[in-house]
């Protein structure tokens, strides 16, 4: 409508208001069930009693413990953690490179010329249902069944992770693959190439940097999870955490707690190097 | 190639239709066309006539919905997928867009033309070192892009894009050419040598060539035989000094623009590169 149609002086309203208040009533009167079904009652966290017990608690923080003798079980713990998630994914990686090569619509031959043919498009579908069983079980509980098979310490956390990770990175690998452009890799199955070999030609140079950011990212998932698999006696980090804040020993907890942003700061450091030398 | 053959590629009545197209509308329509080995020809015709659907169902990119397709003495619809894909070796495709991945380099580009003769070894070995760096060079020589050698691709213009697309074609040892548009992005001079490499290369290694072409002049003057297309129909296919003006306003009736747009002009160029692939959204607890 042009301005001139206006009456001199009078701004006109956004038309758009209405609607946008009555979508958020909306989505208030949507949530606030849930919220009651979840039994969310934040201000429990700040009656007298809470706040008092929290106050103790985080008043022990500062400082974190810091003698020479903790700082050496904190390093040889910090460097079982690592250990733990770097095996469980270079596991997950080995799971996980079959799956997606498999899975993967992008490297498919007989979809060159019409629909997938019948016996690769059940190959495939296995392939991603083998991913999604692997997945659809967290590793705490892979965890937890195999601390029975293989008994307490590292070797349950490294094969849980292995599992869990393996189905996540087999997915996420695929999809990668097939956000790219197709042309390069379908140029060259047409010219009669093989399945891997239009792999390494056409779509690994196009998604190399988003697997690499996106595999040092699960690292790091993976030492925060290696944490929570020290809960249930994997060793590593998470079971000094688990032990320190059962014994209300805030000074220690704040101690690994600061470890824990050193090493996700560490992988993010890591990935952004390496993005950019692959870019 | 099999010298007793006295067809190299033959289309009896060919019907093609795109997967996606609605309806009954065909991409080529009846379409026949005899050619011998080594012979060298271009396909001209208005936009959407059916050139690059015509090269595609050459390729065995595309199944027929009627009639048939036999190329280098086989049947391809008939062979086992695998057969199928050995016969795919031994032709090479180029589309108009040069399908290079942006961080690659040209010499890994190039090379890329030789793997249906490469096992999976060889060339994961080229990865690490190019197997064979003297004939990317020689290839990339006859487009003047040797000195391109080692860059990556996105650092290439569109045309030496283009250039480095039909040098792989000239290393892949491929008995059929099939070159989409070959000019699409390269001015006059430039077009003229490449079209001239193309053809070269093509009566050096006795290969065949079928080349689409927007530039009508390029394709009168510089091949013996021209077939045309119109609304997926075959409107003639005959020795170069028989396409006369009058037969090309026919041909290119309601699309003269097309007709007297280029020669000097190439037509627009769409860039190659993809926008930056999305990063997955990942989620973790």
């Amino acid at each position: 409508m042009p301005a001139l149609a206006l009456p001199a002086g009078r701004v006109p309203r956004d038309p758009a208001w209405l609607s946008r208040v009555g979508l958020a009533v909306l989505a208030v009167v949507l949530l606030w069930p849930m919220l009651v079904w979840t039994e969310f009652k934040p201000w429990e966290l700040f009656d007298a009693r809470s706040l008092k017990s929290t106050a103790k608690f985080l008043k022990d923080f500062v400082p974190p413990r810091h003698d020479a003798e903790f700082l050496q079980l904190m390093l040889v713990q910090t460097w079982r953690t690592v250990a733990i998630a770097t095996a469980g994914l270079t596991l997950a990686f080995a799971v996980a490179v079959p799956l997606a090569l498999v899975s993967t619509a992008r490297l498919s031959i007989s979809s060159l010329s019409g629909p997938m043919a019948t016996a690769p498009y059940l190959l495939r579908q296995g392939a991603r249902w083998a991913a999604i069983v692997l997945r659809s079980i967290p590793e705490l509980v892979w965890a937890l069944l195999f601390v029975r098979v293989v008994g307490l310490g590292p070797t349950s956390g490294v094969i849980a992770i292995g599992i869990a990770y393996g189905g996540m990175l087999g997915k996420v690998y695929a999809e990668i693959l097939e956000s790219g452009d197709a042309q390069p890799t379908q140029a060259l199955l047409r010219n009669g190439a093989g399945r891997l070999q239009s792999f390494f030609y056409g779509t690994l140079p196009q998604s190399s940097t988003e697997l690499v950011s996106y595999t040092v990212y699960r690292w790091e998932c993976a030492i925060r999870s290696s944490v929570v698999l020290g809960f249930v006696g994997a060793g590593g980090l998470g079971q000094e955490l688990d032990n320190a804040s059962k014994m209300f020993a805030g000074a220690e907890v704040a101690t690994i707690l600061i470890i824990f942003m050193l090493l996700v700061a560490l992988a993010d450091r890591l990935s952004s190097w390496l993005r950019k030398e692959l870019g | 190639m099999a010298p007793t053959l006295a067809h190299h590629l033959q289309l009896d009545a060919l019907s093609v239709r795109h997967p996606a197209a609605r309806g009954a509308t065909l991409a080529l329509d009846s379409v026949n066309l005899r050619v011998a080995p080594g012979e060298v020809l271009a396909v001209i015709g208005p936009s959407g006539a059916g050139k690059t659907t015509l090269l595609q169902a050459i390729a065995c990119a595309m199944a027929p919905v009627a009639g048939h397709v036999e190329l280098m003495g086989a049947l391809p619809w008939a062979l086992p997928r695998a057969e199928l894909h050995r016969l795919r070796g031994r032709l090479f495709l180029a589309p108009q867009v040069p399908p290079l991945p942006p961080r690659q380099r040209v010499v890994t580009a190039v090379l890329a033309g030789r793997l249906p003769q490469w096992g999976l070894a060889a060339s994961l070995r080229s990865l690490f070192y190019p197997r064979d760096i003297a004939a990317a060079q020689q290839a990339l020589q006859r487009f003047d892009l040797a000195d391109k050698l080692f860059e990556r691709v996105d650092r290439l213009s569109g045309g030496e894009r283009q250039r480095v697309g039909l040098a792989r074609a000239l290393v892949s040892k491929a008995e059929l050419l099939l070159i989409d548009e070959p000019l699409s992005a390269l001015d006059p001079t430039r077009a003229a040598q490449a079209i001239a490499t193309l053809c070269d290369a093509a009566r050096d290694s006795g290969a065949t060539l079928v080349t689409t072409l927007h530039q009508v002049e390029v394709a009168r003057s510089r091949f013996a035989r021209i077939v045309a297309l119109r609304d997926g129909r075959l409107a003639f296919d005959l020795p170069a000094a028989q396409v006369s003006d009058a037969r090309l306003r026919e041909l290119y009736a309601d699309h003269e623009d097309e007709l007297t747009a280029d020669y000097a002009g190439a037509a627009p160029w769409v860039d190659a590169v993809p926008a930056d692939p999305v990063v997955q959204p990942a989620t973790c607890r």
